[in-house]
Parts: C-alpha cells; structure tokens; sequence
C-alpha cells in the first residue's frame, strides 16, 4: 500500500474511533446532570427556574466537550496539518 | 465539501480577503441597528404600539436575566449581554435563509466575540473594583495559583469561541450530509433542530459572558444567592 493509502485509511478509523470514544463521557455525563436536575425538580417544583439555568449552562460545558472531539476530527479528515509530509510538493 | 471549515473568500480588497463571514456579519449588523433605530424612533408611554410592546417584553426579559445574576448592576452590563443575546440570536439563524451562512460557523467570527468578552470582563471588573483589587484576585487565596487563573482565563476565552463554532458548524454540516445521503427536503427536521440550537446557543454564550463578567465584578464580594 502506499503512503496515501495508509494515511487515508489510517485517518478514518482514527476519526471514527475518536467520535465515538469522545462521546461516550458526555454522553455519561449529561445523562447524569438531567437526571439529578429531574430528581431536584421533583424535589422541588418552585426553584424549577434556577435549576434549569443551571442546568443549561452545565449541559453546555459538557456538550463543549463533545464538540472539542468533533472539531478534531473535522481537522484530521478535512485539513489535516501532517499531510504536507506525503503530499510531493 | 464547500467551504468544509472556513467562509468562502468573496473579494480581496488590497491584502484583506472580505469573506463571506464578514459580509453577513455586516449586514446583520445594519439590520439589527436599523430596527432598534425604527422601533426606537416613536416610543409612546401610552398605549404602546404592537412591536413596542413585543420589544419591550424582550428588553425586560434579558433585564430579568441579568439581574438575577448581578443584582443592582444591571443598568450597567445590560447593554453588553443583550447586544450580544440580539446579535448572536440574529447570526445562529441567519444560517437558515438559503444561500446564506451563519456568521457564527466560522472560528474567526466567533474567536472575535470571545475575545470581546474576555477584555469587557477585565473591563468591568477594574470599574467595578478599581486596578489593585481587581489584580489582588489573582493572587487568591494564595499566590502560588496565579498560574492556574490566568490559564483558565485563556482556557474559557478558547472554549467560549469554539462551542459556538463547533455547534453551528456540525448542525449546518449534518443538514449538509443528510442532504448529500437521503436528498430534497430531508434534511428539514434537522433545520428544525437548528432553530432550537441557534436560541440554545445563543442564550448560552451571552449567559457564560455574564457570569464570567459577574465573577470578574465580584470577585473580591461573596457571591450572592443564586
């Protein structure tokens, strides 16, 4: 096989790999911070407001955390910075 | 795939690439200080016009907002957050129209708006409590954490600017696979879910702002109740 090969190759299993493994904490996560902040609601219906902001603030950051693994993978398929080294110029 | 993570470059003026990025940032914009401009025009304490009153609530909305988190103080970080809530509202949706793309898909565009944040937090801290109090709370609770303050700083600017990045870029993205895979009018629940992102987004940044700047303000304060 060639460089190319490899590298193309290489770089789609490490993609789909990395997206699925980096989902899997925010997945656990927010699972965990809907569910607790459910259980508070029905604790307490009146500070509903306040749990739901909290709430959507702390789904954000874990979601960021997703997003970190999807931003590299776009980079490593779409402009992957190493390929300057296989590429003849 | 076009434009896979950068705005199409539209014109070259000298050495500047005007992107695509920048044209609808501009026009959105023009657009939102043309309205605030008419519907400021002719307020009328009473009986209030229909969008006076649309308008209105909006404002009382996000004064609520604010206040909740910096009671009394207000008056003075309103005008940032809620500029920032209107723009970025205004820009996730934006993507929708066909032919258009959000501004706020590009890094740079969003890079912008967070380093925004960052300066008006060290801004409104100094205001709040002067030069030496502010830069004493680095110094909190004791000197040996100064590194790790300054590199949440950076840390929280970076994040801010790539979660909105990342989540305008993949949904408009994964409307854009769907379309390629499955074809006409699919993809238009996921365009649905663009519109409960685009006001989830939204709300999220000008919300992290506000509570970064709050910290920057009361830093040296305990905190109230929330």
């Amino acid at each position: 096989m060639t460089d190319m090969t490899w590298f193309t190759s290489l770089s789609t299993v490490a993609a789909a790999l990395a997206i699925a493994v980096g989902v899997l904490g925010p997945a656990v996560a927010m699972g965990r911070a809907v569910g607790q902040a459910l259980d508070a609601i029905a604790r307490q219906p009146e500070a509903e407001r306040a749990i739901v902001r909290t709430l959507f603030i702390g789904l954000a950051m874990i979601e960021s955390l997703a997003i970190y693994c999807l931003v590299i993978v776009l980079i490593v398929l779409f402009r992957n910075p190493l390929l300057e080294y296989i590429l003849p110029r | 795939m076009e434009g896979g993570l950068s705005s199409s470059i539209l014109w070259t003026l000298g050495p500047v690439a005007i992107s695509g990025t920048v044209v609808t940032t501009w026009a959105v914009t023009v657009l939102l200080a043309l309205f605030a401009w008419l519907v400021g025009r002719r307020l009328k304490v009473e009986g209030p016009g229909r969008l006076q009153a649309a308008v209105e609530g909006m404002v009382d909305l996000a004064r609520e907002a604010v206040e909740a988190v910096l009671p009394g103080r207000s008056a003075q970080v309103l005008p940032f957050v809620a500029t920032l809530w209107a723009y970025l509202l205004t820009a996730n949706l934006v993507g929708l129209v066909p032919g258009l793309h959000s501004p706020t898909r590009d890094l740079s565009a969003t890079s912008a708006l967070a380093i925004l944040v960052f300066l008006s937090v060290h801004w409104f801290g100094i205001r709040a409590q002067g030069l030496r109090a502010y830069l004493d709370h680095y110094m909190k609770p004791f000197p040996l954490l100064l590194p790790f303050h300054l590199l949440g700083e950076v840390t929280r600017t970076v994040a801010l600017a790539v979660r909105l990045f990342g989540n305008m870029m993949s949904l408009e993205m994964a409307a854009l696979l769907i379309l390629l895979l499955a074809g006409f009018l699919v993809p238009v629940p996921i365009l649905m879910l663009h519109i409960v992102e685009g006001l989830v987004q939204a709300y999220i940044f000008g919300m992290l702002a506000l509570l970064y700047i709050a910290g920057g303000i009361q830093s040296q304060q305990p905190q109230p109740e929330r």
